[in-house]
């Protein structure tokens, strides 16, 4: 087969763009801004020509396949290739950056390390977040899922909040803690794969198709590797503990890229590797996955409702929405997964506009505590009026594109679990109750002399970083299908592989004329 | 007749010595003898060029006859030596590390008295006479005689596949290096206690190491690797002497690895060495104890691995944890790589229980990746200085990205490597013992392994955030010297080929499976 160079092309040209970026003198920060944006938008404008070729008919194989040999001893290529999922969420990833760049113009001044340090992170950041999602090779899944920390934690440690020390070691040790397990799990399949074969591999096609010659104990031991690593990314409940704090101590821009992007890893490792690699595994652990799952959806939402950092708010409502994620995932109905695998897309741009909106106020204010805003919405109409958007896609309102997904969450569940289905429901009614009541207190009431003073609307700048993520927002809203149709052929291909029949729709016997 | 008659008057055999194939083991060793006679013959003011000279050409020239003999398979000198593929890549390791070390050895620019070795190290500390040799400029060059009969000791011991040759390497190794542990120039009174504990221990195990010998003997007729391999094969004798014999044979290398419980003495001499002293001897003692052990364990005791393997299990685990844990408490970075060095060894012998070709490779690919790491960071720290010497407590590194962005950079780099985060040397190393162990059934060693590294990430990660997210301590305090173009190469060396090994690992995946295995 013919290598493909379009993925190469998206890692490299970042890394190029980055290396450009240390280049620029570090006095001049707005060259060097300007160069990152341009590099950026030409990975975007490489994306769109990349979707464009995609064959939406074979979504469910890998399409512009690369592969060259790399550690040859052990079997290990330099292999990318996108399916309709990993497709989707390179270009989530790839069109987050330009927006991330542009709306924090300014969040890299006067920090302690250079603008150009600040871009060129991202930048090289965007390259490791395409190579996680195009790798087809686990060994360099894996090398791309540890990489990405580095950027991520200079990120955080160099230009975040005040306790960002703290915050970039939680994040890291976390990560590293998670990947490391994986590693032993990756190490472990390999050798098993030998066994089997006679030839170890770490292509995940080859090992893919072994999955159900693997030894069920054996398989559990290393659906737990890998499963505790992307739940940590992920995260689900009990192991979120390092998100708010990453989160709400990192730039907006840093925020957006880590909880819009990176914590799709862990629920893309989910869907594709945990159930496609050890399905056995994965009936075994459903139970347990559905009962973090749904602790998470309930359990982030009430934290996100008793914060008063409004970071800190968001982050939590990610952990709720992650546990819809997951339970989509591990529910093993097509509904259910097509349903995760969109919103993971829809989550993407709502949180980031959550986020850099939060982000804007922040910095004008000074302050990221929710008691210190109100009525802002009369000083700043158009700020809080994207803000009520963006609040309102984020907890399901109708003709938002998150609907769409949790929707589809819900009735996957539904499906086959009823009374899952049930409880998970009420993370949508927390969900209004969040939103709402941090939009009341920040954006409606009196407003305070200092937030006058301090609040001014958003500038132009800011609105064209905003704008077209709202109409993102809207249009997938109103028209999921074309992202449906690119990510259920790839859903389909896993339920398959995880051995899963959609449960045939149940009418129950009663129901014709019988009630009395 | 002939043979009658010899017989009756007793004979001599001429050994037969495979001069070529020992080249590298001689002409290091020549040159340290030709080192002597520099001492003692050429005038002062020519001794610091000349012995630099001799050196590098020692370590070029034997590095050559390494690269020449690549392929050779064969026993020499009378069945004492093995010349093999793992032997030539151990002894290119120690050669290349060595001579990254000795760059930084060489160098005289960064201490304003001279270099980092005490003019004469007989002076007591603190003596009039030393502050005399210090404020005349008296500089030494004995160092370099010293540092090649170890580089020798270093090259014989990982090849000797006898164990009276194996001895006799330890020791030709370990002497020279109990003087210069004690040589530094600075902090005088550690240096020397350094020394002494490091002797003393050092005596102690090589006790334990002829003892085991002696047992050994005892149950095999024979000091010979492999006549000790078939002896057990035949399983004739006392299996008790064997037990014993492997036990107190393996304290004596296992002290030298620095594994736990045998490893106490390990961040005392790191931090009274002289700094270029303790990455030497990190490095290349390491190289060459493992290249040892391996064979020991591989060829002679290969055949009762079931007896020995729950033995280096428990040890491999403690000297994990215990590594991993005492590191994430010390205050000094010289003491934080020691303790690190001791939890890497515990990685390492996860090669050693593997006990399979894979574990061979993998330990030799971790351990050129951890050396090369391992001479790049204490030269590093060397650069690190105050008015009183070398600024080794870490609250004093604090804010060094901000100072010198290069040298914390390259810095952060070798303790990534040390984490063993992708693209850096050190995953290189771990992903290869790692994989080792699983497929040899050590499962659980890894899984241990694994939790360690990340823990063990913690105490790396927090110098990183001390040079890079951290002000700097207040003004005055230390900084970076500019050295000469001698450290500057060995840094950029260490830089370079910690990356290659990382980002193109097969290069060296290719050499140590063009090694092979050892030869019996």
């Amino acid at each position: 087969m013919t290598n493909s160079y379009w993925l190469l092309a998206l890692l490299v040209v970042p890394l190029v763009g980055a290396a450009a970026v240390m280049l620029v003198p570090r006095a001049n920060e707005r060259l060097a801004k300007q160069l990152a944006l341009v590099v950026s938008l030409v990975v975007f404008g490489l994306t769109v020509a990349m979707c464009a070729q995609f064959v939406v008919a074979q979504a469910a194989d890998f399409q512009f396949v690369y592969s060259v040999s790399w550690i040859s001893s052990y079997n290990i290529n330099f292999a990318l290739g996108v399916d309709g999922i990993a497709l989707v969420l390179i270009a989530l990833s790839t069109s987050l950056v330009p927006v991330v760049l542009l709306a924090g113009w300014h969040e890299a001044d006067g920090a302690r390390g250079s603008v150009r340090g600040y871009v060129a992170l991202i930048l090289v950041l965007e390259a490791a977040m395409v190579g996680v999602f195009a790798a087809t090779d686990l060994f360099l899944f894996y090398v791309f899922f540890e990489a990405m920390l580095v950027p991520v934690y200079f990120l955080i440690g160099r230009y975040g909040g005040p306790r960002r020390n703290y915050a970039a070691v939680k994040f890291l040790l976390y990560s590293l803690f998670g990947g490391l397990l994986m590693l032993a799990s990756l190490l472990g399949l390999y050798v098993v794969s030998g066994d089997i074969t006679g030839h170890g591999t770490f292509d995940f096609t080859q090992l893919a198709a072994l999955a159900n010659q693997i030894p069920p104990d054996t398989q559990k031991w290393l659906f737990v590797g890998f499963f505790v690593a992307f739940a940590i990314k992920a995260p689900l409940v009990p192991f979120h503990t390092w998100l708010p704090d990453a989160a709400a101590e990192s730039t907006p821009g840093t925020a957006v890229l880590l909880v819009g992007v990176l914590d799709k890893v862990g629920t893309f490792g989910m869907l594709r590797y945990c159930l496609e690699l050890f399905p056995g595994a994965s009936h075994w652990a459903t139970p347990l996955v559905i009962v973090l799952a749904v602790a998470g959806i309930i359990y982030g939402a009430l934290q996100a409702i008793g914060q008063s950092d409004i970071k800190r708010l968001i982050a939590y409502t990610s952990v709720s929405h992650f546990g819809f994620i997951a339970l989509g995932v591990f529910v093993m109905t097509t509904q259910g997964q097509s349903g995760s695998a969109l919103y993971m897309v829809n989550h993407g741009f709502s949180t980031a506009a959550l986020f850099l909106i939060a982000g804007f106020l922040i910095s004008r204010r000074g302050s990221r505590l929710v008691d210190d805003f109100g009525g802002v919405q009369k000083v700043a109409p158009i700020l809080a009026g994207t803000f009520l958007v963006a609040g309102m896609s984020s907890l399901a309102l109708p003709g938002l594109s998150s609907f769409v997904s949790e929707f589809l969450v819900l009735v996957g569940t539904f499906e086959r679990y009823t009374w899952v289905g049930v409880v998970a429901t009420l993370g949508i009614v927390l969900a209004a109750l969040y939103i709402l009541l941090m939009y009341q207190r920040t954006m409606t009431g009196p407003t305070p002399d200092v937030v006058t003073e301090k609040v001014h609307d958003l500038r132009g700048r800011e609105v064209l970083a905003i704008a077209p993520l709202l109409v993102v927002i809207v249009a997938l809203g109103f028209y999921p299908k074309p992202v449906l149709d690119v990510v259920n052929p790839a859903v389909d291909r896993v339920m398959h592989a995880v051995g899963a029949t959609d449960p045939a729709p149940q009418v129950a016997p009663v129901a014709e004329g019988t009630a009395k | 007749m002939n043979a009658a008659l010899a017989a009756v008057t007793g004979s001599f055999d001429i050994p037969t010595i495979e001069y070529s194939a020992l080249a590298p083991i001689l002409i290091v060793l020549g040159a340290a003898v030709v080192s002597v006679l520099v001492e003692a013959l050429v005038p002062q003011a020519y001794r610091r060029t000349l012995q630099l000279v001799i050196t590098f050409a020692a370590l070029v020239g034997a590095l050559v006859a390494v690269v020449a003999l690549w392929g050779t398979q064969q026993i020499v000198a009378m069945g004492s030596v093995a010349v093999d593929g793992p032997t030539l890549f151990m002894q290119g390791s120690i050669l290349v590390l060595s001579a990254i070390a000795a760059l930084v050895m060489a160098e005289r620019r960064v201490d304003p008295a001279g270099d980092s070795f005490a003019p004469r190290a007989s002076a007591l500390p603190g003596s009039e006479d030393e502050q005399a040799f210090t404020r005349l400029g008296w500089l030494q060059t004995e160092v370099w005689t010293l540092f090649l009969f170890c580089v020798g000791g270093l090259l014989l011991f990982p090849a000797s596949t006898d164990l009276l040759t194996m001895f006799v390497a330890l020791e030709v190794l370990s002497l020279p290096l109990y003087i210069m542990v004690g040589l530094a120039r600075r902090r005088r009174l550690l240096s020397q206690e350094a020394s002494l504990k490091y002797f003393v221990l050092g005596a102690f195990s090589s006790a334990f190491f002829l003892y085991g010998t002696a047992l050994l003997y005892g149950y095999a007729g024979t000091v010979s690797l492999s006549g000790i391999a078939d002896a057990l094969g035949a399983s004739a004798g006392d299996t008790g002497l064997v037990l014993a014999g492997v036990a107190l044979l393996s304290v004596g290398l296992l002290f030298k690895v620095g594994a736990a419980p045998f490893h106490q003495w390990t961040p005392d001499v790191y931090q009274g060495s002289p700094t270029s002293i303790t990455g030497f001897m990190a490095a290349c003692i390491k190289v060459a104890a493992f290249g040892a052990l391996l064979r020991v364990m591989y060829v002679a005791l290969g055949g009762i691995r079931w007896d020995w393997r729950p033995m280096m299990y428990v040890i491999a685990a403690l000297t994990m944890i215990v590594g991993t844990l005492f590191a994430l408490t010390q205050t000094d970075i010289k003491r934080m790589l020691a303790y690190s060095a001791i939890a890497q060894a515990g990685f390492m012998l996860v090669g050693v229980v593997a006990t399979n070709a894979a574990g061979l490779e993998g330990t030799m690919v971790y351990l050129l990746a951890y050396g090369v790491a391992t001479v790049g960071a204490f030269a590093i720290v060397t650069l690190v200085r105050d008015t009183t010497g070398e600024a080794t407590h870490l609250s004093q590194w604090a804010g060094l990205g901000k100072r010198s962005p290069v040298v914390a950079a390259a810095f952060a780099l070798f303790l990534l490597a040390f984490a063993g985060i992708p693209l850096t040397s050190g995953f290189t190393g771990k992903f290869a013992v790692f994989t080792a162990g699983i497929a040899g059934g050590a499962t659980p060693i890894v899984v241990i392994g694994v939790v360690a590294s990340a823990v063990a990430a913690f105490f790396y990660i927090r110098v990183i955030v001390l040079m890079f997210f951290n002000e700097p301590a207040a003004e005055g305090g230390p900084s970076v010297v500019i050295p000469s173009a001698f450290t500057t190469l060995a840094i950029t060396v260490a830089v370079a080929l910690t990356l290659v090994i990382g980002v193109l690992p097969q290069l060296v995946f290719d050499l140590v499976s063009q090694a092979g295995l050892f030869v019996r």
